[in-house]
């Protein structure tokens, strides 16, 4: 803090304007993420705690302390929180071992070829460009009941003739894990676009068999890439609603933590559960950010 | 050696495969926008151009289209403005609370947009704001602004401090520095943020339905219609904005190369 102080009294000596500058700049977005975030944030703190208006109708809360709430929604829920964050860690990781691989061609191999690395970038952002939920739909036409994948696990008895390929786990862990594929895969190579390769070379050198090279140099080098790519990938998806819901490829049996959410907030208008559900889900994020980001070591994600 | 050779293939076998997968849905929407609408909705009925020439006859897709495109144009507009200052003062001034305000910025990017649309929607709530294409703009300027703070935050790095020095000891006046300077620099940037920060925000669905009430956006749209199937004019629309979003990435990409090339050979 005081070497902060220190320096900036050394650059407004040397630019007196700046220091009236840096205000201007910085105050317009700060009061806005003052206004619609930090605020949002206290007001879902103080819902999660409302309590229902005696003898009110649906929707009617009035301001209260009801810690109780928490407890509430953990038991009722406790189903879909956890599925939530085993879908999202099967996903993420399913995401991590598809995504490397490509990342690792386009950055290291593809290296001298910029044209090409840059249109295999654009190959891979490319389903971004594609709205998200005609992307899901695609897919759940793809895995339909009467779609030629469900005929032939039918066919080849691989599948019962009354099961669905819908609204299973399988399918919906297959849908994020497709939905979230650029988020791991673009940090990865960010990453390994730095990797020096005369350490690989090094390791050759050194007879060192390939898979012994990528286990001891390249894969703990990339380790800042797999933490952001695994962090861009799994909070998304531990919030995502859409691809679990019963119009796209799940069922009640895959609901996850955000349809919740979105039943208690939009549906059944129970703003203090939703809300509880909302302040549990971003604690457990921070936490879980802050643990695995002091854990690898890579301080500054941004 | 024969591990080698193997490795020479496997990878690039592997990474061309991963791309089809990428591309299955794309290709399945881009197909089903030439279906024929007018048997049933679900499945293959025929060829037709007919969703292409007139995608308005479906009145209601077009209606959320243009609410879509009203509601990024305006975010995306504000939000590049205020990511471009924050990310400015972020690199060029030192002060303090410094890592503050960077903590206060990477928050939205760790927040689920679940969270953050619970949150503005309780707010809007307790305030007794009404939803609406106002409280739908608020929302995407909030989640789309530290996309734009980061991108622009990249660009600055790769910028020499030198140059705007050189300015300065020209005599030239802070205001003179950054339009002649800084801005036309930044500009690469800037235009990558906005792009993004539209792109974002015209396919936003989580954080909409929390705030939009009874207005209805592209996405929103498409949600409500994926119950029964997606009319095949909804399948123009995704095919359009993928060609146009492709087409401008790719003139960006080839822009640069050549900007490169010529550099080079000036050199």
């Amino acid at each position: 803090m005081k070497q902060v102080a220190t320096r900036a009294k050394i650059s407004a000596a040397g630019q007196p304007r700046k220091s009236r500058i840096v205000l201007l700049l910085l105050l317009p977005g700060m009061i806005y993420l003052g206004l619609f975030f930090i605020t949002p944030f206290a007001s879902l703190i103080t819902t999660s705690l409302q309590a229902p208006v005696p003898g009110g109708g649906i929707g009617e809360y009035q301001p209260g302390f009801e810690p109780g709430n928490y407890a509430f929604v953990t038991g009722e829920y406790l189903e879909q929180i956890v599925r939530s964050f085993i879908y999202a860690t099967v996903a993420t990781l399913l995401a991590l071992a598809f995504s490397y691989p490509i990342a690792y061609f386009i950055a290291v191999k593809a290296r001298n070829y910029p044209i090409l690395q840059g249109l295999m970038l654009t190959l891979v952002i490319a389903p971004f460009f594609i709205s998200f939920l005609l992307r899901t739909f695609a897919w759940k036409e793809i895995f339909g009941q009467d779609s030629w994948i469900s005929n032939l696990l039918r066919d080849t008895s691989i599948m019962a003739s009354d099961e669905f390929l819908l609204g299973t786990p399988m399918v919906v862990i297959f849908g994020l894990t497709y939905n979230f594929i650029p988020f791991m895969t673009l940090p990865l190579y960010t990453n390994l676009e730095r990797l020096d390769t005369a350490l690989l070379e090094a390791g050759s050198d050194l007879y060192a068999k390939p898979a012994n090279t990528f286990w001891k140099v390249t894969f703990p080098l990339s380790i800042p890439g797999i933490t952001s790519g695994t962090l861009l990938t799994f909070i998304p998806i531990a919030g995502d609603y859409v691809t679990a819901s019963r119009s796209f490829l799940g069922s009640p049996n895959t609901a996850m933590l955000g349809n919740v959410i979105e039943s208690n907030f939009l549906r059944i208008q129970d703003y203090p559960s939703a809300s509880a559900l909302s302040v549990m889900l971003m604690a457990a994020i921070v936490v879980l950010v802050s643990v695995y980001i002091r854990r690898t070591g890579t301080e500054d994600l941004l | 050696m024969n591990r080698f050779s193997l490795g020479k293939y496997l990878l690039p076998t592997y990474t061309v495969l991963a791309f089809v997968f990428l591309m299955i849905p794309i290709a399945y929407t881009f197909v089903f926008s030439f279906n024929d609408p007018f048997k049933n909705t679900t499945g293959w009925q025929g060829f037709t151009f007919d969703n292409w020439t007139g995608v308005c006859n479906n009145i209601d897709v077009c209606l959320a289209f243009g609410n879509s495109i009203l509601i990024a144009t305006i975010a995306t507009i504000v939000s590049t403005i205020l990511g471009t200052m924050l990310a400015i003062a972020l690199t060029r001034y030192e002060f303090r609370f410094r890592s503050a305000t960077n903590l206060l910025l990477f928050l939205p990017l760790a927040t689920p947009e679940i969270v953050m649309g619970a949150g503005l929607a309780a707010q809007f709530l307790n305030v007794g704001v009404p939803k609406g294409i106002g409280t739908v703009i608020i929302a995407h300027i909030l989640f789309t602004l530290s996309f734009v703070v980061v991108t622009v935050k990249a660009r600055i790095a790769t910028l020499d401090p030198k140059l705007e020095e050189a300015g300065r000891d020209l005599y030239a006046p802070p205001t003179q520095v950054f339009m002649k300077i800084t801005f036309p620099l930044l500009l690469p940037g800037i235009m990558a943020a906005a792009l993004l920060a539209f792109a974002l925000s015209f396919d936003d669905y989580i954080i909409t339905a929390f705030n939009s009430g009874t207005e209805v956006t592209f996405p929103k749209y498409v949600f409500a219609a994926a119950v029964r199937g997606i009319p095949p004019e909804a399948n123009v629309i995704g095919s359009a904005v993928f060609i146009l979003a492709i087409a401008l990435v790719l003139v960006f990409q080839i822009g640069g190369a050549m900007r490169a090339k010529s550099l080079a050979k000036k050199n």
